[in-house]
């Protein structure tokens, strides 16, 4: 239960920052805020011994219990580093933000409310078990995301980039609930744990790849793939520490958090496996290529942010791929589950860290265009060696994490080629070859990164701020990272064990049934040139002359056209959805009364003649009609002459008159058809409203008051025909066919002995059904003063003098 | 005997109203046209009180009796509109 209670402790500690921010003016919020990360990486530093050994803590809240859904804290080997990672890497970005942003100038209540509501929105998605509390998370995940981005909201870019990443984001949030209900509709259960031990009946069920697709487009979207990715370099106008945090260590990876989680469930299909490896493979690809294009600090990095992110989504595949491969290849695949995860951390530090220096070079030259910068190592040294620790990590050089995770990353997909899933067997090799390419240009950009910033000539005039050193405040953060990112070459096995061995458990539980089953030894040097050694080596010769060669063929990404990039595509779309839904609704909402008449009308007369013929509901028999009479004939005759001048007068009193005509013809009927009180209301009625008529005719503007005929329209005619058509044939086949006698008879019988009235009409109106009177009464009386209210009360009083009385 | 007599009452008044109709669609000015529609008003109320005659009802007494106030308020209110442009005039002394 604490550690259900505990995810919500980030956001209950927001509750406070506002009012310390506005009370505590001395003391930088960020101080305030520190402690509720630090705490909970120590509490769950805690749990480490007991899930290295396999164990598994479940805590659960009831959130709706009739539906099954509740607030799961489940921590296993995956989310016990994703929860690490988070309130560990949030700990230290909380530190550099204090330094970061200003006390005076920032608002620094709404940055922490928002950076902890992030917090409890990413803890709560990689330890819920339920998959609706999941979304719920995440979508939380998404707006924090969306208020951090546009935290200088009086900036355009960072407005325009944090739509952008909530588009793309939500967009896949709501692709994933689909996915989710999907699978409760085949399990029946909203338990991710529950699901996994279903899985293999899953996948029988039909509805199984549409869930697959749906799942893994709200991962591909948040996690920054292909083609999705392009929401990632627009969120980088926010502030770094958001950057650092959110958009490299914790929030683009819970897309892999995902894909690692629901492994067991999808892994069994194939589809799965192709799908996240060459998405993987090609944004991997993809990212490190336009990486080099780059001239903005930050841009480098989230492009490298993206090709990272492939990378592990392609271990994930290969380790989904496990399930499939046997006997041998089935062991060197269990390589790729470990080399993901390890990745994942070894990238969370060396990431987090390459940000804080981007903020920092930012912060203290005033600038992040990598062609202003330049020969900051000398002024700069601390950040420099940060900075080169961190950057060589991601090039995957010795001695650092990045080489060893490479090392794996190349083991799982030299492994890859053994796989037979892949409909054209070359798939496979092809796969490989992407990924030693994409492998050079992240060497190049590791290199133009660090190198383009810190070496060659220094250019003072061109930057804003005089560069100087950062205060040391501001390096302790990217500093322990930088330590963690060369331990993790030193220890690797110690992370292993401790960390990485039993999130692959949970990752592969088809695989291995402890963390200790988790057999992967990781060492820098495995004795002898193994084909990996190789490849790297061979990616260090091909990337320096590349990089040397740099200035010779960095023009080629100019050839690229810029409208065929999917920022053009995103922003075509967008246009297009609003401008499109814009001109669509403006051509059938004219405005024109007419035109809303005319599809009322047709919508009317397709529903119901629609419905007669569907039903076979025509039905016209001349049983039990009365006799038709030589006065009726001549009423009906001139009630149709009337309407007929009605329709055709040339003059609107001519039509005035007419209907007047109708209107008492309509009252003969009644005459004929002996109903004395229906006639006697019928005549008033005419009487008056012909007077109201007359009276709006008489008050027609004299510019407007044509005389001419009105114009004959081919589709109005065909619409009132229609309409009439339609009315007949419906009462005529309502009459013909009625399944019931009236009730009338009870009236009749009884009018006298239970009413006491002689006049049956009367009686039904006053006693019979009373209530329908009373609220006749009541629409006479709002019409009344409904008139009144429109002749006295005007609020716009007109300058004429006619108006004015 | 009487029932045809009154038969071919209805049918001269229908004829009657037929031709005012005629002058009510083509009618050249507004008074003839009001004319016409006073005259289908008399032409109603004799019918209907042949009607009630043929339905051997008292019924329609007051439908009569309306229809005989309204056409001759309905004919003086045309009159009115006609001679003076306006049917409810404003008090002048205000």
């Amino acid at each position: 239960m604490v550690s259900v209670l505990l995810l919500f402790a980030p956001v209950a500690a927001a509750l406070f920052v506002p009012m310390l921010a506005r009370r505590v003016k001395a003391v930088h919020t960020g101080w305030f805020v520190l402690a509720v990360p630090l705490l909970l990486f120590i509490y769950y530093l805690g749990y480490l011994p007991s899930v290295s050994d396999g164990r598994t803590h479940i805590a659960e809240l009831p959130w709706i219990p009739s539906y099954g859904i509740s607030f799961v804290s489940y921590i296993d080997g995956l989310s016990l580093l994703f929860s690490l990672l988070i309130t560990g890497i949030g700990s230290l970005v909380v530190l550099y933000s204090i330094f970061y942003l200003d006390k005076t100038k920032e608002r620094l209540g709404n940055f922490y409310v928002y950076l902890l509501m992030f917090m409890t929105a990413m803890l709560g998605v990689v330890q819920s078990d339920n998959v609706i509390s999941l979304y719920l998370f995440w979508e939380l995940t998404s707006i924090s995301s969306f208020l951090l981005i546009g935290y200088w909201y009086t900036r355009d870019r960072s407005r325009y980039g944090a739509l952008k990443s909530m588009m793309i984001t939500v967009f896949g949030g709501l692709m994933m609930l689909g996915g989710f209900i999907l699978l409760y509709l085949m399990g029946g259960t909203f338990s991710i744990r529950e699901l996994i031990g279903m899985a293999p009946e899953l996948v029988q069920h039909p509805l199984f790849t549409w869930a697959l697709v749906l799942v893994l487009l709200g991962a591909f979207t948040k996690s920054a793939q292909f083609p999705f990715y392009i929401w990632l370099p627009d969120a980088m106008e926010a502030p770094t520490p958001v950057s650092a945090y959110l958009h490299s260590a914790t929030m683009v990876k819970a897309g892999l958090y995902l894909v690692a989680r629901f492994t067991p469930i999808f892994a069994a299909s194939e589809l799965w496996v192709w799908m996240v490896t060459s998405i993987g493979v090609l944004t991997l690809f993809w990212g490190s290529f336009f990486a080099v294009k780059q001239t903005d600090l930050k841009g480098i990095l989230a492009f490298s942010t993206v090709s990272q992110l492939g990378l592990i989504m392609s271990l994930l595949g290969a380790a989904a791929g496990a399930f499939h491969a046997e006997g041998a290849a089935g062991t060197i695949f269990k390589f790729a589950g470990f080399a993901a995860i390890f990745h994942l951390f070894n990238h969370a530090a060396f990431k987090g860290s390459l940000f804080m220096i981007a903020g920092i070079v930012d912060h203290e030259t005033g600038t992040r265009d990598i062609r202003k910068l330049g020969g900051l190592m000398a002024l700069m040294p601390v950040s420099f060696t940060i900075a080169l620790i961190g950057s060589l990590s991601m090039a995957g050089l010795p001695p650092f994490g990045g080489f060893l995770s490479k090392e794996l990353f190349l083991t799982g997909m030299l492994s890859l080629r053994q796989l037979d899933l892949f409909a054209p067997a070359s798939w496979g090799t092809i796969l490989l070859v992407a990924a030693w390419i994409a492998s050079v240009f992240t060497f190049i950009y590791s290199l133009y990164f660090v190198l383009r910033t810190f070496t060659g000539k220094h250019k003072p005039d061109e930057l804003p701020k005089q560069a100087h050193e950062a205060p040391a405040g501001m390096l302790i953060a990217p500093g322990i990272l930088a330590v963690i990112v060369i331990a993790v070459f030193f220890i690797p096995n110690v992370i292993g064990k401790w960390i990485v061995k039993p999130a692959v458990a949970a990752v592969q539980p088809f695989l291995f049934d402890s963390p200790a089953a988790v057999d992967v030894h990781v060492a820098a040097w495995h004795g002898g040139l193994t084909p990996e050694l190789t490849m790297t080596i061979g990616v260090v010769l091909v990337g320096l002359l590349l990089f040397w060669l740099l200035p010779k063929w960095q023009g080629l990404y100019g050839l690229a056209p810029e409208a065929l990039s999917l920022n053009k595509l995103y922003d075509a779309s967008m246009y297009l959805a609003e401008g499109g839904a814009n001109r669509l609704s403006r051509t059938y909402m004219g405005g024109l009364i007419r035109n809303y008449l005319i599809y009322m009308f047709t919508g009317i007369v397709i529903i119901i003649l629609g419905s007669l013929v569907a039903k076979d509901a025509f039905a016209i028999s001349f049983e039990g009609l009365s006799p038709v009479g030589p006065a009726e004939i001549g009423l009906i005759l001139v009630l149709i002459a009337a309407a007929t001048t009605t329709l055709i007068a040339r003059k609107r009193l001519t039509a005035i008159i007419s209907l007047g005509a109708v209107g008492y013809t309509v009252a003969l009927l009644f005459v004929v058809f002996k109903a004395p009180d229906l006639a006697l209301t019928q005549l008033a009625i005419e009487t008056v409203s012909v007077a109201l008529f007359l009276l709006a005719f008489y008050h027609l503007p004299k510019m407007s008051r044509h005389d001419e005929k009105r114009k004959f329209r081919i589709g109005n005619a065909i619409v009132a025909g229609a309409v009439g058509l339609m009315m007949s044939l419906l009462a005529m086949s309502s009459v013909s066919q009625r399944a019931l006698p009236s009730i009338s008879e009870f009236y009749k019988e009884t009018v006298h002995s239970e009413a006491g009235g002689g006049n049956i009409v009367n009686v039904i109106l006053v006693d019979y059904r009373g209530f329908d009177t009373l609220f006749e009464i009541a629409v006479l009386s709002i019409a009344a003063i409904g008139i009144i209210g429109m002749i006295r009360l005007r609020l716009t009083r007109k300058e004429d003098g006619h108006e004015k009385q | 005997m009487v029932n045809t007599l009154m038969l071919i009452a209805l049918i001269l008044f229908s004829f009657t109203i037929v031709i005012a109709v005629y002058r009510i669609i083509r009618g050249p000015s507004k008074p003839d046209r009001v004319i016409a529609l006073d005259m289908i008003g008399v032409n109603l109320l004799a019918s209907i009180a042949v009607v009630s005659c043929l339905l051997e009802t008292k019924a329609f007494m007051e439908v009569i009796l309306i229809l005989g106030i309204l056409s001759f308020i309905g004919t003086i209110a045309f009159s009115k509109y006609i001679e003076r442009g306006v049917i409810v005039e404003r008090r002048h002394n205000r």
